[in-house]
């Protein structure tokens, strides 16, 4: 991989990495006694480690310039391997959280094992390690197809994966340290956040200058969605992240709102990373994945306008759902509620876009477990948006909010639309990224698809279950008018859903462990495609066909 | 309709516009009115700051991640309202730089556990809380009594405080670790100085039970004691009602 890039690139790498390690020799010196210092060392530790292989290879010949009339598939590999290292270690995490509401002892006695601090390593791992990854592997995928261009440089990708994994680690770390802000998906302080900031922005020119070298007129949908995804988490993670630190050295900030604001601002950017970074992106994913796999045109090219522009729209009002009947001004509440009622509109509208493209293929739903995924993710999409808009209801939040059922509904979203429609894609990806013929084993992907959907099922079914109990329970008066629960009563009819929930989770996670298994051995294994000019490595558009389809490397 | 579109989707920078002009809208209209209407936030002029013990002891309620499980937010339901309490007014929190509002009960609201149980509960139940809570399923915080409370840096956390808006005055930022000291040691010569600076109200007490070091548990404990006490809320309504 490394000697695809040009001299140029490998000196620019080694450079951005011998000042990102003085920058942690920095952080560790000046934050003695802070917690921020441990972070200081792992930005050394690991810079160094990946400038060695960087200087080895510094004094490599040129690539040859055939390399840029093909796609540049080097850093959506990478995404992927990542991808598949952080659903194994997040969803292992997850399942022993799940584990520690059963049995509380099994923190170990560990400060960083308490179920508060391991609880947003879980989030986090998921949604940003995971789906992050993801995101970022298959939209430098299929920006390059739907644009007929190659990646505008090869420097960029890779400081943009990397970069973007630094920040997954010190996150993940720092909970684990005790370094966080305590906002709700938004855990990681203020250094973490500048740093992803940055990431962001070269992330943004990078789709901008790719887009800009485009061979053809349209941008295709799939591009709308992860452009959406882009630019709208820049503006949420910037507005949702003010803080002032109490030292250049330190860990700790506080944060610029308080109170009310800082609730509606808080739920304004949590709700919209389930809307931009958890739909818009994976729409993106789907737009591409799916008919390109189902080998069906999109159903309807205005019905993708609408839905996209409804939820581009609708879903900045919808977060104050998540404050009903609080402190928080009623006309607040009032608006988010009949927002997300209308949200149903072009949620719907996507999902059953990507179902109706499946007519025609029904046949290949039923005999491909990598489209099935797909199918699966597009109807837990519908199933999961039409629960949100009934929970966002007032009345109907007054019994679902801070029970099980919103962690039922959040993981219906989490396991069934966005990590099945990574699989999918995933699945999709790999014999076509490492030009093999197909998946290793195809019972495996068989396996991983049963287990998943298990596993899902299992999980939404035991959160609705107690939810519903657990809401019913707090509001339930004896005959004199009393209430007829203690909370401990709920506590203790939690428990045997609690135990189902974690072998839910269990199952879900062994059909990731089958999946990263099997994509090891398609890696290492499987046959090579008998046509290495399959539909997925047309050459660039306007390029003479011959020799221009080399792998890689 | 479509026309105009077919045109947007061939540009860039223009699709990339209309995105942000398309997001921006439902934020602007929801966020920014509640920093201008007055009544989004009730006058409470004897509304008073955390002391910085209390401080620091939020910092540790944040860094253990106990907004994962307890809310701090009382909603105006009547279930609500029997099972925890006068419910949670917007100044309650005005001070509350993030605010810990919570979105999950996995364990009771505790936006006003303040007086509820004695400092010693409070201490038994963070070592263990299945000694007190036989069915309990809260994680084991025994930590908390051996480790010596951080006083650097509290200074600076009050310097912060006041940057992002809380009124902390400039004898209170100088004094912040003296101040911590003193609310934990009562017979010490600084505990009457933090009265003096933050009201005859506040407990000055040993939190943790044990006068010879200012541990973490001091800090945790003094600052669940005064959740829900920062104000006298239902003096707060009756006025209110009045008017």
């Amino acid at each position: 991989m490394l000697s695809q890039l040009t001299k140029g690139e490998r000196q620019g790498a080694l450079t951005i990495l011998l000042a990102m390690s003085l920058l942690g020799v920095a952080i560790a010196a000046g934050g003695r006694g802070d917690p921020i210092a441990t972070h200081g060392f792992l930005i050394v530790i690991l810079s160094l480690g990946m400038a060695v292989p960087v200087m080895r290879h510094l004094f490599d010949p040129e690539p040859s310039s055939a390399r840029l009339r093909s796609y540049y598939d080097d850093p959506s590999k990478a995404g992927i391997v990542l991808t598949m290292a952080w659903a194994a270690f997040a969803l292992f995490i997850g399942d022993w959280v799940a584990w520690l509401l059963v049995n509380p002892n099994l923190t170990f006695d560990g400060a960083w094992a308490s179920f508060g601090r391991l609880r947003p390593v879980h989030t986090t791992g998921v949604i940003f390690g995971f789906g992050g990854n993801g995101l970022i592997a298959t939209s430098f995928y299929v920006m390059q197809r739907t644009s007929r261009a190659r990646l505008a440089d090869q420097f960029s990708p890779w400081f943009v994966l990397i970069g973007y994994n630094l920040f997954c680690v010190l996150a993940v770390t720092g909970y684990m340290l005790g370094i966080t802000q305590s906002k709700e998906y938004a855990e990681p302080e203020w250094y973490a956040d500048l740093w992803l900031l940055v990431v962001w922005v070269v992330y943004f020119i990078l789709y901008l200058r790719t887009l800009s070298r485009r061979q053809e007129p349209h941008i295709y949908v799939a591009n709308w969605y992860y452009m959406a995804f882009i630019v709208v988490v820049a503006m949420l993670h910037i507005v949702n992240n003010l803080a002032v630190p109490v030292s250049l050295v330190g860990a700790k900030s506080h944060s610029l709102f308080s109170g009310v604001q800082d609730a509606l601002t808080e739920w304004w950017y949590g709700h919209n990373a389930v809307a931009f970074f958890l739909t818009s992106g994976f729409l993106g994913m789907m737009y591409y994945y799916l008919p390109v796999r189902a080998g069906r045109p999109i159903f309807s090219y205005r019905m993708s306008i609408i839905s996209f522009w409804g939820i581009t729209f609708m879903y900045m009002w919808v977060g104050s759902h998540h404050l009903h009947y609080t402190a928080l001004p009623q006309w607040v509440q009032t608006l988010g509620m009949t927002f997300s009622l209308v949200l149903l509109v072009p949620s719907w509208g996507s999902a059953a876009n990507a179902l109706l493209t499946l007519n025609g293929a029904w046949h290949r739903v039923r005999d491909d477990a990598t489209l099935r995924f797909m199918m699966v993710a597009a109807v837990f999409y519908g199933l999961t948006t039409f629960e949100g808009s009934f929970m966002a209801i007032r009345p109907v939040n007054s019994l679902s909010h801070y029970t099980d059922w919103t962690v039922g509904h959040v993981h219906a979203g989490a396991l069934g639309w966005v990590a099945m429609i990574t699989f999918g894609a995933i699945y999709a990806s790999v014999p076509w990224l490492w030009k093999r013929e197909r998946m290793y084993s195809p019972a495996l992907v068989e396996l991983h698809f049963w287990l998943a959907l298990a596993g899902t099922l299992t999980y939404v079914f035991a959160m609705w279950n107690s939810g519903v109990i657990q809401g019913l329970m707090w509001r339930t008066y004896t005959e004199n008018g009393n209430l007829a629960y203690s909370f401990i009563d709920s506590l203790v009819a939690m428990r045997p859903y609690y135990i189902a929930r974690a072998i839910g989770g269990l199952l879900f996670l062994l059909g990731a462990l089958a999946g990263c298994l099997n994509i090891y051995l398609t890696i290492r294994h499987a046959p090579l495609a008998s046509d290495a000019e399959g539909s997925q490595s047309k050459p660039l558009y306007g390029q003479p066909a011959g020799g221009s389809l080399q792998p890689a490397e | 309709m479509f026309k105009l579109h077919y045109k947007l989707e061939r540009r860039a920078i223009g699709l990339t516009l209309a995105i942000i002009g398309a997001a921006s809208i439902g934020g602007i209209v929801e966020i920014a009115p509640l920093f201008t209407i007055a009544e989004t936030v009730e006058a409470a002029p004897d509304m008073r700051v955390y002391t910085p013990l209390e401080l620091a002891g939020r910092n540790i309620y944040m860094r253990e991640g106990c907004y994962a499980c307890h809310s701090q937010m009382i909603r105006t339901l009547k279930d609500d309202v029997d099972r925890y309490g006068h419910y949670s007014l917007a100044v309650e929190s005005k001070y509350d730089h993030p605010m810990l509002w919570g979105s999950k009960r996995t364990g009771p609201d505790i936006a006003r556990l303040g007086g509820k149980y004695s400092d010693e509960w409070h201490v038994r139940h963070l070592i263990n809380p299945r000694d007190v809570v036989p069915v309990s399923i809260m994680p084991a915080y025994g930590w908390l009594m051996e480790r010596t409370l951080r006083m650097d840096d509290l200074s600076s956390q009050l310097a912060a405080q006041r940057a992002v808006g809380v009124p902390y005055t400039g004898e209170m930022i100088a004094n912040a670790a003296a101040d911590a000291y003193g609310q934990a040691n009562p017979d010490s010569n600084a505990a009457a100085a933090v009265a003096e600076r933050y009201g005859e109200a506040t407990n000055v007490r040993t939190f943790d039970g044990d006068a010879q070091r200012l541990t973490e548990m001091d800090a945790l404990v003094a600052y669940l004691q005064i959740l829900g006490n920062l104000i006298d809320v239902n003096q707060k309504t009756a006025a209110a009602e009045t008017e």
